[in-house]
């Protein structure tokens, strides 16, 4: 059984168009109308997205999936749907001043390259809101907003596109013969395809100027705005770069996640401990590494970072809470221990280090020079035992050393949440820092790791 | 048991995955970024797509036309990006297009602190966009709750075609904490309700006003229209003023009359006690840090937590008011919450704002202290 054929697209019968006489919309929506029959689409898998402005009354009359937007927004919808349903055949409508508001998107959908058409009813007006200046109205061009004729130069749509990364631009105006064809030509593109149709609007912009269809075609020859097809560089469209760039199997995670319970901890009270250093001293992973340990010592935790947003340069700090009972408020108002390892790490717990309580232990790089403070201070060779073992291996040391003093849950449980996590070359370095702190305080504790 | 140690971040993307999320648009923003990044690490495999957009309004845009052609959708954001969608916020409601927006709050007004947490977006998020119509917003405590409620809130995105906020903050989303999300309880996943393929399809069809239309997927065997004007039930724009009326008392309804549905609170209640907590977010934390040291020192004292920020549950919060002397309400704002209790609070009960707007937590210190609790 054959379908009988689609002669339009258009139901102008329940709804008239609603254009005034003489206006260009009412003509490009025919001449859509033209195009799609030409291409005889099924309704149900074509989508006219519009927005604001009188060619965005235009969608109410196709009878495909129709979707009407924000002002100047109708290329993201139409790139939403596009990317959801790529065998989608994807048409935006819109006017020259949904070029101004939505110019961001006009850029990058040609940038993506998105396969959806976008037809812009190039007015060179607001005329929905009285005919103010857009970003096309011509240099002179009179409205209510450049009464004294416009000054602002006018954007070369195309050009704009093309430099953009367009990949098929052509220029037209409303009185082309060939515009049905223009059109088909566009929407069949697998990528993004655009069309700027120069038009008049008879009740704000024509009369206001005496801009006539003769001026209008002299500007089209005048060489600013050379028309007809601009560019035409296909290349594949987005989604199927998508899926070919993130295939499946880029995606599979080494789930090292998981945390199983296979230590017992020693901890009858909440620790909080602050590990106060420069960026790029690992402290943030060590951080987490002693979460991990932790929690594999049946004990919870929780982590927070504090860095610049410049985060080569400047201070690293990390917050960990260690408890044996449910964690509810994750400040630490005064931490049991603190841990220096850098000047920056000084001046950015500066004023902790200060309020800390007799009850507190900081333990310090020996070279470092600390506020006043009430906690018990200890101090270490960190950075002299960490040059023995190798680079970035400073804070994993001062952990070591903490560990081993304090023993809130055997070391074992830390060296195995990183053999566990961290790359094999980089866990060595670790897991003899690790070794190295450890022994700044019990030069036996290799023993029985 | 197996624990992982996760920020709130990745535990809202591994809960959007649970939820069969399978487009994401974003832009990049302190402190919610990493949420795309989950997403980027997870959905592809699924056919899913996420992608980065030029800025936020596309980023929505992206996903208010996803959704409407079938995909359960999912952005994320900070204050400033929230503040971008705000006039699509207005869009997803009049078009009722399923969708999740994740909020991770930072230090506002404007850039604010990048890096550092509040809740300064609660009426933000209840007036967010034009119109003053009801909306739905969930607020996690902890790495868990932003897990179990960005579920919850691909569901109720999908019950009553809604954008659903999920309200959760720096100190949730990148913060770090055990957690065994299997072990977390979850309803069955919601999936879309269709129209048939051979019933007509209403884009925005009910009977009675608070019911939920039934949808069809732009591109599939229903020709589907969709519009930002005021329209009636099959989409067509009117300047009818009944069916204006009845068209805005339907996304009223479809809400404010099923609240109880939507509810989620956690109540710690103690018979005979005359002070009362009410609190959201991670300052609930400090306040059950807090109920426990008053408790321990022989004090009755009960906690309403509230998970669904909006709509307001009244009747909760009323019954949970009863024979209470003191109502304290803890913010990290100054105060916004707050406005709701007070005007259900009835006019014999003390009512006590505890307020910090400076990027750090409120601790449970500080509670008990201006709580008058000592």
């Amino acid at each position: 059984m054959t379908t009988a054929a689609i002669a339009t697209y258009l139901d102008t019968e329940n709804i008239a168009l609603p254009y005034c006489p003489g206006c260009g919309h009412k003509s490009i929506v025919k001449q859509l109308d033209k195009a799609l029959v030409k291409l005889q689409l099924d309704p149900k898998k074509v989508v006219i997205v519009t927005d604001i402005g009188c060619i965005g009354l235009a969608d109410r009359n196709f009878m495909t999936n129709t979707f009407h937007g924000l002002h100047g927004r109708s290329i993201t919808y139409a790139c939403g749907v596009k990317l959801a349903r790529p065998e989608l055949t994807v048409i935006a409508v819109k006017g020259d001043g949904a070029c101004g508001i939505g110019g961001t998107h006009l850029l990058n959908v040609a940038r993506r390259n998105i396969g959806i058409t976008l037809l812009i009813a190039n007015n060179f007006n607001y005329g929905m809101t009285g005919g103010q200046h857009s970003v096309t109205t011509p240099d002179d061009g009179v409205t209510p907003t450049t009464p004294w004729g416009n000054f602002e130069q006018p954007m070369d749509l195309c050009a704009t596109s093309s430099a953009a990364g367009a990949a098929w631009v052509h220029r037209a105006t409303s009185f082309d013969r060939d515009l049905p064809d223009v059109l088909a030509d566009a929407i069949s593109q697998e990528g993004f395809a655009m069309v700027d149709i120069w038009e008049l609007c008879s009740a704000y912009y024509r009369p206001r100027n005496d801009f006539r269809r003769a001026d209008m075609m002299a500007m089209l020859t005048e060489n600013q705005f050379k028309p007809g097809r601009i560019t035409d560089k296909p290349r594949k469209e987005y989604s199927a770069r998508y899926f070919e760039t993130y295939q499946a199997d880029r995606n599979v995670r080494e789930d090292r996640s998981k945390i199983s319970l296979q230590f017992e901890h020693r901890l009858d009270r909440q620790m909080g401990i602050i590990i106060a250093g420069s960026a790029g001293q690992k402290i943030k992973s060590i951080a987490t590494l002693l979460g991990h340990a932790a929690i594999a010592s049946g004990l919870h935790a929780t982590q927070k970072d504090d860095y610049p947003i410049t985060v080569m340069s400047g201070h690293s700090l990390a917050e960990v809470i260690l408890s044996p009972h449910v964690i509810e408020y994750t400040g630490i108002d005064e931490p049991a221990i603190v841990v220096v390892i850098s000047m920056d790490g000084v001046k950015q717990a500066g004023a902790c280090i200060r309020a800390l309580p007799e009850t507190s232990t900081i333990y310090a790089e020996e070279s470092l020079e600390l506020p006043d403070t009430n906690a018990q201070v200890r101090r270490f060779a960190f950075i002299e035992a960490a040059k023995h073992v190798g680079k970035l291996s400073l804070a994993t040391v001062a952990i070591g050393t903490v560990l081993q003093d304090t023993g809130p849950f055997p070391l074992a449980a830390f060296t195995a949440a990183i053999q566990k996590n961290q790359k094999p070359a980089i866990a060595e370095v670790n897991l003899k820092a690790i070794l190295a702190g450890a022994a700044l305080v019990n030069p036996n504790a290799a023993i029985g790791l | 048991m197996s624990y992982e140690f996760i920020e709130g971040n990745e535990a809202v993307a591994r809960a959007a995955m649970k939820a069969g999320c399978n487009f994401f648009a974003g832009y990049p923003i302190t402190p919610a970024s990493s949420i795309f990044q989950s997403m980027l690490d997870l959905i592809p495999s699924t056919g899913g797509m996420a992608i980065q957009a030029e800025d936020e309004i596309a980023a929505i845009g992206f996903c208010i036309g996803a959704a409407m052609a079938g995909r359960k959708v999912m952005t994320a954001t900070s204050g400033p990006g929230i503040s971008l969608y705000s006039e699509n916020l207005g869009l997803a409601t009049i078009g009722e297009t399923p969708m999740v927006i994740i909020n991770v709050q930072r230090q506002g007004p404007a850039t604010g602190s990048a890096t550092k947490g509040a809740e300064g977006d609660i009426q933000f998020t209840r007036w967010g966009t034009s119109g003053g119509l009801p909306v739905i917003a969930l607020s996690p405590a902890s790495v868990a709750e932003a897990y179990e409620l960005t579920y919850h809130a691909f569901n109720l995105a999908e019950r009553f075609r809604v954008p659903v906020t999920l309200l959760s903050n720096k100190e949730v989303g990148l913060t770090r904490e055990r957690v065994d999300l299997d072990a977390i309880k979850l309803p069955p996943r919601r999936e879309r309700i269709k129209v048939a393929e051979d019933e007509a399809f209403v884009p925005h069809g009910f009977q009675s006003s608070a019911d939920v239309p039934v949808m069809a997927d732009i591109g599939g065997e229903h020709i589907v229209r969709y519009t930002t004007s005021t329209h009636d039930q099959v989409a067509k724009l009117t300047t009818n003023p009944e069916i204006i009326g009845d068209m805005l008392a339907h996304y009223n309804n479809k809400i404010i009359n099923h609240v109880d549905e939507i509810t989620r609170v956690k109540e710690d209640f103690e018979t005979g006690a005359q002070t009362l907590f009410i609190s959201y977010g991670v300052t609930s934390r400090s306040v059950a840090a807090a109920v426990e040291t008053v408790r321990r020192k022989g004090r009755k004292i009960s906690s309403l937590v509230i998970q669904t920020l909006w709509p307001v549950p009244e009747k909760v919060i009323l019954e949970a008011m009863q024979g209470i002397k003191k109502v304290i309400v803890p913010e990290m704002n100054l105060g916004q919450y707050l406005l709701e209790i007070q005007r259900l609070v009835p006019a014999n009960v003390e009512l006590v704002g505890i307020n910090k707007m400076n990027t750090t937590l409120i601790s449970p210190r500080q509670i008990i202290e201006e709580g008058g609790l000592l």
